[in-house]
Formats: C-alpha cells, structure tokens, sequence
C-alpha cells in the first residue's frame, strides 16, 4: 500500500544523504521523493512516497525520527490533503497533430510552454492520475523525452505540520 | 578566552570531564597533538592501531559507564576506526570518535589521506558532524556527548579539518543543548505501567528477559527488587550479562543460541514475557515465528523504534529501564510461583549447565579463573567459542562486568576494550577470554598495554581453530574443515608476549591452570598472556542452531 509522508528536516547539508540513505539500508522503497525549503529557512519538507504496509510505515516513521535532523513525520494516510506532480513532456508535433495536442493540452488545463517546428513541451500539474492520463494520450503522438517530479502533499484546512 | 580549534576542542573535552583519549597520531591531526604535549590533565593512551583505539574507547565506556573517546588521523586513520565504531553502535555504546581532516580547501579533491568519513560512517553512527567554523566547535562537541549518552546511547563522530583546528576563535563553552529533532522519552507512560503491573499480577509462568538496556539505565537494583516481589525468573542476554546476578536464585543464565536450556525452555513455556531494554535479537528468537507463542509480551525500551520492530509487544512502553521498572517494582503485588518455579528447578536439574571429560577444556580453564578472582574480574572478551563459554562459565553478579561485542561480533574487540576497561577500572583484575584467532586480530596492542603499565590478563583457549565457524562445519557442513584449522602456523605465543616485553606464560596441562593464573594475578606492572592449549575438538553446547526453535536444540 503506498503511502505519502511529510518529513521535516534541519535544512543543512547531508540530510537528504541521511534520510535516503536509512530508506536504502533498511530496504524501504522510495516510490518519489521531493524536497525543498519551507518558509522556515532553517527547514526543510520531504515529500517522499513508500510502499509497504502500515507495520513497515511505523517502522519507517520511528528510523526516521532516531535521525537528529529529522523534526517531525508525518503519514497522511487518514486525513485530506492536496497532492500535486508536475510533468514535463516534450512530444512529436507535427502538422497533421498541432490541433489534436493542444484541444487536448487544453482539456487537462495543461500548457505548451515550448514549441519547436517538430515538437510541443507540454506542461501538466496534479494528480498522478491525471498526469498518467494525458501521458497516455500523449503517447500515441511520440514522445521524445519526459520527466516527472515527485509528489508534494500539504494537508487541507488550517493544519499545519 | 581566545584560542585555536585544537586548543578549544580539549578545553571542551575538559569540560566534558574526558579523563583518557585513546589515538593515534597522524598528519591532518598534527595541530590536535601540539596541543596534547602541554596537556596534563587528559591522559593519552597511544595505540598501535586505530581500531585498537576505537575498541579501547568502547571498553572504557562498558567498564565506566562515562563516554569513551578515541581519535585518528584523516583517511586510514578514520576508516581503521570503522569497524570499532561499527562495534559500538550495534551495542549501543557511548564513544566521541574524532577524526582528523585534509583542510576545508582540500576536501572533495581526494588529496592525500582524505577520506569521506562522515559519510562512511552515517550508517554506523548515532549522528556525525564535519566541522567546516571553528567556532562551531565548542557547540559541536556539547552536543556530540549529549546525544552519545543519552536516549539510547551510542558513537558520534566529529570531523575536524586541519585548517580548523589552526584557526583562533573565542571560546565560549555552552551551557545548554539545543536540538530541535531529538527529545528521548525517559519517563514510561504512567497508564502503561499500571496495566504492565496488573498483567504481571495475573501472569502464572512469567519471565524477565533483560537486555543492554538495564546495563545502559544501571537499573539491577530495580530489576532485583521487581524480580524478587513478583517472584519472577530473570534470563539476561549476552549483552546484559550482570545485569542481574548470575548467582541469584531466580537468575535462568542467557536465553538464544548457546544459552542454558531452561532459560529456552522458560521462555518457551512463558505465558508473559516482561522484556526489558532488548531488541529481540535472532541470536536470541532463533525462528521468530515460534518464539515465545504461548506469551504475552510487555517490551520496554528508550527507543520506540524497536518496539514493533521484531516481535509485537501486546504492551510497549517507551521509556528508560531503570525508571519503568522501578515503578512496575513498587506497583506490582507480591507474588509466589511455586509450580513455576518448580518446573525450572526441573529443568534446571535435568539439563545443567556443564560439560564432559576430563583433560584441559577451555570451561575449565574460565571457571578457575572465576574461581581465582572470586567471581570479581572485568572479563572482556573476544568472539566466538571463547565468548560463549565465557558467558556460560563466568557468572557475574555486577552490571558493567562483562563487555562483549554482542550485536556486530568483532573479533579482535576483546583484547583493545581490555585495555579501556583496565583504565577506567584499575582497581579490578581484567582478563581478555581469547581464541587463538581472534587475538591475532589486535595482537599489536600488547605494545599498548606494556607501554601504558597496564596488567590486563589474557587467557588464550588455544585449540588451533577458528573455533565456532569449525564448530559449525562440524555440525552443518559435514565437518568439512574449511580453512578454520590454523593451528599449523599459529605463534609461540610465550615468545611473542616475551618479545613486546609482557609476560607469556604457557599451560599444557590440566594441573598447572590453578599455579598459572595465580601467577599472572601477582603480575600488576604489564600484560601477561597465558597460552592454554585446550582440547582441540570442543563445541559449544546447549545449541540452538540459527533459526531453529527449542525443539531443535542440541544438549551434547
């Protein structure tokens, strides 16, 4: 079962070499993982994906926080939160696939964000779902090169980590 | 006060109360040793190999209870202290490595001895830190000895770059810790404990199985008192050996592979299992699946992640031993266990701890020096038969007794930790159990000792193998003897303990053991090591082969 965690961590170098590398030692498996810096300059947020069951998840949680540079997990399993990706996704276009690409690019709310004589860059946030989806679509025409970020998760309403 | 990065970190280790260093000089450590020459006050044990450095840290740390500190120099030297880092983190032992560094300048351009210790040694560590300011110093090594000593101890290493140990700053040493993402629950949950006493209350067959953790939170006052109100039968591991007295009518011996078989049967048999400060460990479940199965378990520890982690505690309480189990002590009732108590006598009687034939055993050899030392030696030791047969034949009535490399299994720990433990207790005889392999390991550091005065004794159960991996070759392999016999080429061990000028003592005879370890007892001004030729062909018994159950262990 996957599951999205929020792990906030000192913002110093070495931390993200400590985080993944508990992950690789203790054989968890990292599905995605994103980073950046917060409005707390000495934090960091973690996004990362894991598969496993709730049991390994608990284990997960408590490695994590044995690590000195790790404030606080969190599993969001059981509440509401807003996910998003952020796809990149330069695809064949030519002539004859111009409109069927952008009606298309149009419907999902993504944007060409680059355009050559051959190709559209097509970019798209949300869902992972939704992004599979327009990847499929997308995939009929040609593509030539992706690239995916990984999830980031903020818990809906006021709640904050 | 204005001072360099050198002379602030041994102002530090002052204020730390750091009464020994256990190092090896080096390059990137040259301004650090400048300083040492005009220190007085911080004793310096040279060693004659950093991994006898980081061992003796450790064993100092084992015997003390203080937190050990060791140093080396970049590259070599700090890599040569992997595996006794290595060692104490899988025990959880408090000791500060600090590493030598090619300067900040240099480091990333693989200069000469430069090495990524930090990032070696993340794995093996409590925490690690590079300093890259010398005035983060002072704050740096603060924290370094809080987070070794405290929660569930264990080894931090700090990295100090040549150039910051030259650069001046102002000292100022801080009073407090401040670290946002580590807070150690000490204190059990008052709930917990009170539903742990009523299950303690109701159990019929308990039993307390005890780890590292009642040495670590020096809790076998507590642990006796609890034992003896609730009428409940103790098995201590390998780790927590002396935790609770050998001798104690209640005491079972170790649990696991080599344990006694009642402690197995007991814990078989158990319908609540009150697990205190231990990590369930294979050497101890065997086949976890069938482990224990007919008991509750209540599992106590300082740090939640083992909890869970391999058996499901029915009650988990996080929290330091000493203090959990002196308030189950005063909640629980007092209770008697007579047909309990009774089937362990059983067991006891039927299959007691002891061994077969006359001639020179290796048991024997240890239960004399027991016997010649009244039960009151530090006994280190090394890994393998030596260090079964020590825990079967040594019991100890004091927690810090006996210092083992449990959890990672070093061979040639035992004889560098002597040396700490000689140094942190000099008022007490320390004898290193050793094999005839595993001493060969750090055979070095007896220039250490002699230079250092210090009368460590080392009993070496010399049967001309590798002894444990011969003795599963024996049982498991067809006794097919792969490469374990050594006895070809092994030294004279008289002429080598001779030759760094220790006294080297040999005994081939069953008759001259008493005469042989008096003799060394008298000796207080060096190391003597006596060579006992043991029989050759001996196994560790009871055996409970690796992932099996009670039900495949082996008496004879």
């Amino acid at each position: 079962m996957k599951h999205t965690i929020s792990v906030l961590v000192n913002n110093r170098p070495g931390v993200l070499a400590r985080t993944a590398g508990l992950f690789s030692r203790r054989g968890f498996n990292i599905e995605s993982l994103a980073v950046s810096a917060t409005n707390d300059p000495d934090i960091s947020r973690m996004t990362i994906v894991v598969d496993g069951q709730d049991q390994v998840l608990e284990q997960i949680s408590k490695q994590l926080y044995k690590l000195m540079d790790v404030i606080k997990v969190l599993d969001h399993q059981d509440e509401p939160v807003v996910t998003r990706e952020l796809a990149l996704v330069k695809v064949r276009a030519d002539a004859n696939s111009r409109a069927e690409i952008m009606q298309t690019v149009s419907i999902f709310r993504a944007n060409i964000v680059d355009i050559s004589e051959t190709t559209f860059t097509v970019e798209v946030t949300g869902g992972a779902d939704k992004i599979d989806a327009l990847i499929k679509l997308l995939s009929k025409h040609g593509i030539k090169e992706m690239m995916r970020t990984g999830r980031i998760v903020l818990s809906r309403g006021p709640r904050t980590a | 006060m204005q001072m360099t990065g050198a002379e602030a970190l041994l102002e530090a280790l002052r204020r730390e109360g750091v009464e020994v260093i256990f190092g090896y000089p080096g390059g990137a450590l040259l301004p650090v040793y400048d300083v040492l020459y005009d220190t007085k006050d911080i004793r310096h044990i040279l060693m004659r190999h950093e991994q006898g450095a980081a061992h003796a840290a450790d064993g100092y740390a084992r015997a003390s209870g203080k937190v050990g500190v060791c140093m080396a120099t970049s590259g070599p030297g700090g890599t040569n202290l992997v595996t006794g880092i290595a060692t104490a983190y899988m025990d959880s032992i408090p000791i500060v490595a600090i590493t030598g560094q090619v300067p900040t300048f240099a480091v990333g351009k693989d200069a000469f001895q430069e090495a990524d210790i930090t990032g070696i040694t993340m794995p093996i560590t409590k925490h690690n830190y590079l300093i890259t300011d010398a005035n983060e110093l002072p704050r740096i090594i603060k924290e370094a000895f809080h987070i070794a000593r405290t929660g569930r101890p264990g080894p931090v290493l700090i990295d100090l770059p040549r150039d910051v140990q030259q650069e001046t700053i102002e000292f100022k040493y801080p009073e407090k810790v401040r670290l946002r993402g580590y807070r150690p629950i000490t204190t059990g949950h008052a709930r917990m404990i009170e539903r742990a006493a009523a299950m303690i209350d109701e159990a019929e067959r308990p039993v307390i199985y005890g780890g590292g953790g009642v040495t670590a939170s020096d809790a076998q006052a507590e642990l006796v008192a609890l034992a003896e109100k609730a009428d409940i039968p103790v098995t201590m591991t390998l780790m927590g050996k002396g935790g609770f007295p050998d001798d104690h009518e209640l005491s079972l011996g170790m649990p696991g592979m080599h344990g006694t078989a009642y402690a197995n049967y007991a814990l078989h048999e158990a319908d609540l299992i009150i697990a205190l400060g231990t990590r369930f460990d294979d050497r101890v479940t065997g086949k976890l699946d069938t482990f224990a199965r007919r008991a509750k378990v209540i599992h106590v520890d300082v740090d939640p992640a083992e909890i869970g982690k391999n058996v499901k505690p029915a009650l988990p309480i996080v929290g330091d031993v000493k203090q959990v189990v002196g308030e189950l002590a005063k909640r629980v009732k007092e209770n008697k266990h007579p047909e309990w108590r009774k089937r362990i006598e059983e067991w006891k009687s039927q299959y007691p701890l002891t061994w077969k034939g006359e001639g020179l055993k290796p048991q024997y050899v240890i239960q004399e020096i027991w016997r010649a030392t009244e039960g009151r030696a530090v006994i280190v030791t090394e890994v393998g038969q030596n260090q079964m047969w020590a825990a079967q034949f040594y019991p100890c009535r004091e927690t810090r007794q006996f210092l083992t490399s449990g959890g990672l299994g070093t061979m040639g720990y035992g004889f560098p930790a002597a040396i700490g433990a000689q140094v942190a207790r000099p008022d007490r005889s320390v004898w290193d159990i050793a094999g005839d392999g595993s001493i060969q390991m750090n055979i070095q550091e007896l220039a250490s000792a002699v230079a250092a005065k210090l009368p460590v004794k080392i009993a070496i159960l010399n049967n001309g193998y590798l002894g444990m991996v011969r003795q599963w070759q024996t049982l498991f392999f067809h006794d097919r003897i792969s490469h374990t016999d050594i006895a070809e080429a092994t030294p004279d061990f008289v002429k080598l303990a001779e030759a760094y000028g220790a006294v080297g003592i040999r005994v081939t005879e069953k008759s001259e053991v008493p005469a042989a370890i008096a003799r060394a007892m008298e000796i207080t001004d060096r190391p003597c090591m006596i060579d006992f030729h043991v029989a050759r062909d001996e196994n560790v018994m009871p055996m409970v082969p690796a992932g099996g159950t009670v039900d495949d262990m082996l008496v004879d």
